[in-house]
C-alpha cells in the first residue's frame, strides 16, 4: 500500500507545536519513550518496545569455515528485516532505501565498533569459526527503529549462550546444552544509537522522534555511544545542514542517554537472569499480563494541574446554572408510583425508529443525557405542578401531557433538517405508545 | 600488519605526510564531450570519475517527479580492479547502494533544485582506483562535475576524512591507515558558511576528541576547496580562451 500522505494540516500543527517546544504524547524535547525489554525461552532471544516501536531479535550461531583472509576471527552477520506487519507502508519491494540505509548503520554500529571479541569465536584455526549471526525483525513502526533496533541487537547479544567446544588436539568435540552449559559471549562494550531529529532547517532538535515526527523532520542525525562515552558511529542523513557545534552539543546528550539505557538493560538481563536460576517461569508468554482484555495500555502521561483550580473558578463563574429538573412522581394505582418517563423499548420499532434518527443525528452531540437509545423518545419534564399526576386505566383517551415551556433537553426542534415539521405531529403517536407500555 | 607505525615520533605518517596534510590533488573537468557535465580527481593514489547528466525530463515513472524542486539520482560503481585484490562487485549491493544514498543526500542539500521543478539530475561516479578516503574523492569529482554541468549550486561541496591516531588527528586517510582499525570521519562541508552536508564516523573514538577530528576534517575540506576552486578557474580561463573571448 502507498504511504498515505501527510496532511499540510496536520504538518503545520506538528511543526508548530515544535516550534513551542511541545511533543504530542507530552514528553520534553530530550525525553525517550518508555523502553520494555522482554526475554523469550531461548537464548539469545528478546523483544524490545520503544513506545509502541517493537524489535525482535534472534541470535543463532554455526561453526563454519573462516574467511580467508581472516583465518582467526568469527563471522558476524547483521539482518534487519522490515516486516509487513510493521507499517502499511511496508512492501516487499518498496523499502530498499530505508532498509539499505537501516542496515548499513546498524553493521557499522556493532561490527565496526568491535564490540564482539571475533577472536574468541574461533575453534581451529582457519578451519572452523563460529559464525553469529542476528536477526532483526521490525513488529510496529512508530518511528525511531534504528534505535530499537539497536538496543534489541545488543541486548540479544548479551542474553545469547553459545554452546561449549573443546579441541583436544585435532578433535573438536561440541556439547549439547544438556551436557555442558553454553556459554556466553565475550562483549567488550555495548554500542547504543540515539536518534536527533532536526527541524526547520535544524533550529529545533528532539531525541527518540516518533512515526509522526519522523514524518515532518528535515533530517536525522544518529549517534551511536556506548557507556564509557566513546563514539562508535555517527551518521547524519535528510538534507540538514549542520554546524560543529550542534554535533557536539547532541554527542553530549547522547552520553547521557546512553548510561541511562545501559543501566535499563543492565537491570532487565539480571532480572532474567534471576528468574531461570530461581526456576520461575520466562518466556515471552509470561511477559504478557493475563486478564487483559486489550494488549495495548495507554501509557499514564503527567499533566500540569498547579493551575486547575483557577481554571475550574473561572469556568464555573462563567457558566449558567444549571435548569432546574422538577420531579414529579406520577401515581399509576396505590402503591406504584413513576418517577421519569423513562426509555421506550426500541426493539420492535426499528423503521420508526430510523426515521427518528434521520432528524435528530445532527444534534448528537448536543444531547447530555446518553440514555436515549431510541432517538425518538425525549425525556420530558412532566409539567411542573407539585402534585402527583394520578392516570387513569383507559386507553382509548388520548392523554396529552403538558410539558413546560423550557426545556432544554428538548433539542429535536433545533435540527435543521426538512423533516423537522413532521416531529411535532408524531408526537401524540409516540404518547400512546408509551402508555401502553406503562400500562 | 601489526607493529606498522601510522604516525612516526617526529610526525611523519606511513607515506610521509604531516598530521594535517592533505594529498596531492589532480583535478580536470569536462574530460566526456558525451555528458552536460564530467570531471576527474586523483586525490593520491585514488581515483575517481564524476559524470552528470541534467537537467532533463524525469526518466521512468512520471508520479517520482516532485512538484516544486528537481530529482536528484546518484550511481555510486566501484571497478573491480579499483582495490588490491580483484572483486566481483554485483551492481546493487549493499555498500554501493548506501553511497548512492549518502551522495544524493549531500548533493539535495547543495544544489539548487528548486530552480528546475519537475525534472531530474542524474550523477554518476565510478571509483578506478581506491586508495582510502573514496567518499570525498567521489564528492569532490561530483562537485566538480555540477560545476561543469552549469547546475547552479549554493557553494562548492569539498570532503575530506579524517583520523585519530596516538592523541592526534590526521587528514585524508590512506587505505593503510583505514583498514589499520581506527576510528575514521568522512566530512563533506560547504566552505563558505561551515555548514556540514554529510557526516559520518566509524569505530571507537571518545566523545573529548570529537572536536579535534572534525576541526581536522574541516580545515582539510577548506584546504581542498582551494585546489578545486583554482582548478575550476583554470578550466574556464582555458575555455574563454578556445571560444576567443
Amino acid at each position: 500500500m502507498k504511504e498515505t500522505p501527510l496532511s499540510n494540516c496536520e504538518r503545520r500543527f506538528l511543526l508548530r507545536a515544535i516550534e513551542e517546544k511541545k511533543r504530542l504524547d507530552g514528553r520534553q524535547t530530550y525525553d525517550y519513550r518508555n523502553i520494555r525489554i522482554s526475554f523469550g525461552t531461548d537464548y539469545g532471544c528478546c523483544i524490545v518496545e520503544l513506545g509502541k516501536t517493537r524489535v525482535l531479535g534472534q541470535v543463532s550461531c554455526e561453526l563454519v569455515s573462516p574467511k580467508l583472509n581472516r583465518a582467526t576471527e568469527g563471522i558476524l552477520f547483521f539482518n534487519l528485516e522490515l516486516s509487513q506487519m510493521a507499517a502499511p507502508a511496508f512492501e516487499p519491494g518498496r523499502q530498499s532505501d530505508l532498509l539499505v540505509k537501516l542496515n548499513r548503520l546498524l553493521e557499522r554500529c556493532l561490527r565496526n565498533s568491535k564490540c564482539i571479541d571475533t577472536e574468541s569465536l574461533c575453534v581451529v584455526a582457519g578451519e572452523k569459526v563460529w559464525q553469529i549471526r542476528v536477526d532483526l525483525h521490525l513488529l510496529n513502526h512508530d518511528g525511531n527503529i534504528i534505535d530499537a533496533a539497536s538496543i534489541a541487537a545488543i541486548v540479544a547479544l548479551c542474553h545469547f549462550r553459545r554452546p561449549d567446544v573443546s579441541v583436544q588436539g585435532d578433535e573438536v568435540t561440541l556439547y549439547t546444552p544438556e551436557e555442558r552449559d553454553p556459554v556466553p559471549l565475550s562483549i567488550h562494550h555495548m554500542p547504543i544509537c540515539v536518534s536527533f531529529a532536526f527541524f526547520q532547517q535544524g533550529t529545533y532538535l528532539l531525541v527518540d522522534p516518533n512515526e509522526r515526527e519522523e514524518r515532518v523532520m528535515d533530517g536525522l542525525l544518529v549517534i551511536a555511544m556506548n557507556k564509557h562515552r566513546e563514539i562508535c558511529t555517527i551518521q547524519s542523513s535528510g538534507g540538514i545542514m549542520l554546524l560543529k557545534d550542534q554535533v557536539l552539543r547532541c554527542s553530549k546528550i547522547a552520553g547521557v542517554k546512553v548510561a541511562e539505557i545501559t543501566e535499563l538493560i543492565l537491570k532487565a538481563l539480571e532480572n532474567d537472569q534471576k528468574v531461570r536460576k530461581e526456576g520461575g517461569k520466562f518466556g515471552f508468554a509470561e511477559s504478557i499480563a493475563n486478564q487483559r482484555i486489550t494488549a495495548f495500555k495507554m501509557e499514564k502521561a503527567p499533566i500540569d494541574t498547579s493551575d486547575v483550580e483557577e481554571k475550574a473558578e473561572e469556568i464555573i463563574a462563567e457558566a449558567e446554572p444549571p435548569s432546574e429538573v422538577v420531579s414529579t412522581p406520577v401515581l399509576w394505582t396505590p402503591g406504584t408510583a413513576q418517577i421519569g418517563e423513562g426509555v421506550e423499548n426500541s426493539w420492535g420499532d426499528l423503521e420508526d425508529s430510523e426515521k427518528e434518527d434521520d432528524e435528530g443525528g445532527g444534534d448528537e452531540a448536543i444531547i447530555l443525557d446518553s440514555i436515549k437509545m431510541d432517538t425518538g423518545v425525549e425525556v420530558s419534564d412532566i409539567g411542573s405542578q407539585d402534585a402527583p399526576i394520578i392516570l387513569s386505566d383507559s386507553e382509548e383517551e388520548e392523554m396529552i401531557i403538558l410539558e413546560p415551556d423550557k426545556n432544554p433537553k428538548k433539542i429535536r426542534t433545533q435540527t435543521t433538517s426538512a423533516k423537522q415539521e413532521k416531529a411535532p405531529s408524531k408526537k401524540p403517536v409516540k404518547r400512546r405508545k408509551k402508555k401502553r407500555a406503562a400500562n | 600488519m601489526a607493529g606498522l607505525e601510522l604516525l612516526s615520533d617526529q610526525g611523519y605518517r606511513v607515506d610521509g605526510r604531516r598530521a594535517g596534510e592533505l594529498r596531492k590533488i589532480q583535478a580536470r573537468m569536462g574530460v566526456f564531450a558525451q555528458a552536460d557535465g564530467s570531471a576527474y580527481i586523483e586525490q593520491g593514489n585514488t581515483k575517481a570519475l564524476a559524470v552528470v547528466y541534467g537537467p532533463h525530463e524525469i526518466r521512468g515513472s512520471r508520479a517520482r517527479a516532485l512538484p516544486d524542486r528537481a530529482l536528484v539520482n546518484c550511481q555510486y560503481s566501484s571497478a573491480t580492479f579499483s582495490t588490491g585484490e580483484r572483486k566481483r562487485r554485483p551492481h546493487g549491493d549493499r555498500k554501493s547502494c548506501e553511497m548512492g544514498l549518502q551522495l544524493r543526500q549531500t548533493f539535495e542539500a547543495a544544489i539548487l533544485t528548486q530552480l528546475h521543478p519537475r525534472s531530474q539530475i542524474d550523477i554518476y561516479v565510478q571509483v578506478l582506483q581506491a586508495d582510502g578516503g573514496t567518499y570525498a574523492a567521489c564528492v569532490n569529482a561530483a562537485t566538480l562535475a555540477v560545476l561543469d554541468a552549469g547546475i547552479p549550486m549554493r557553494d562548492f561541496v569539498c570532503a575530506c576524512s579524517a583520523g585519530f591516531v596516538d592523541g592526534t588527528a590526521l587528514a585524508d586517510l590512506s587505505h593503510v591507515e583505514e583498514a589499520a582499525g581506527g576510528p575514521q570521519l568522512a566530512l563533506a562541508l560547504l566552505p563558505a558558511s561551515g555548514q556540514i552536508a554529510l557526516l559520518e564516523m566509524d569505530a571507537r573514538l571518545h566523545e573529548d576528541h570529537l572536536e579535534r577530528v572534525l576541526e581536522a576534517a574541516a580545515q582539510a575540506a577548506r584546504d581542498v576547496h582551494t585546489l578545486l576552486d583554482r582548478v575550476v578557474r583554470q578550466h574556464v580561463r582555458e575555455a574563454s580562451i578556445l571560444l576567443g573571448d
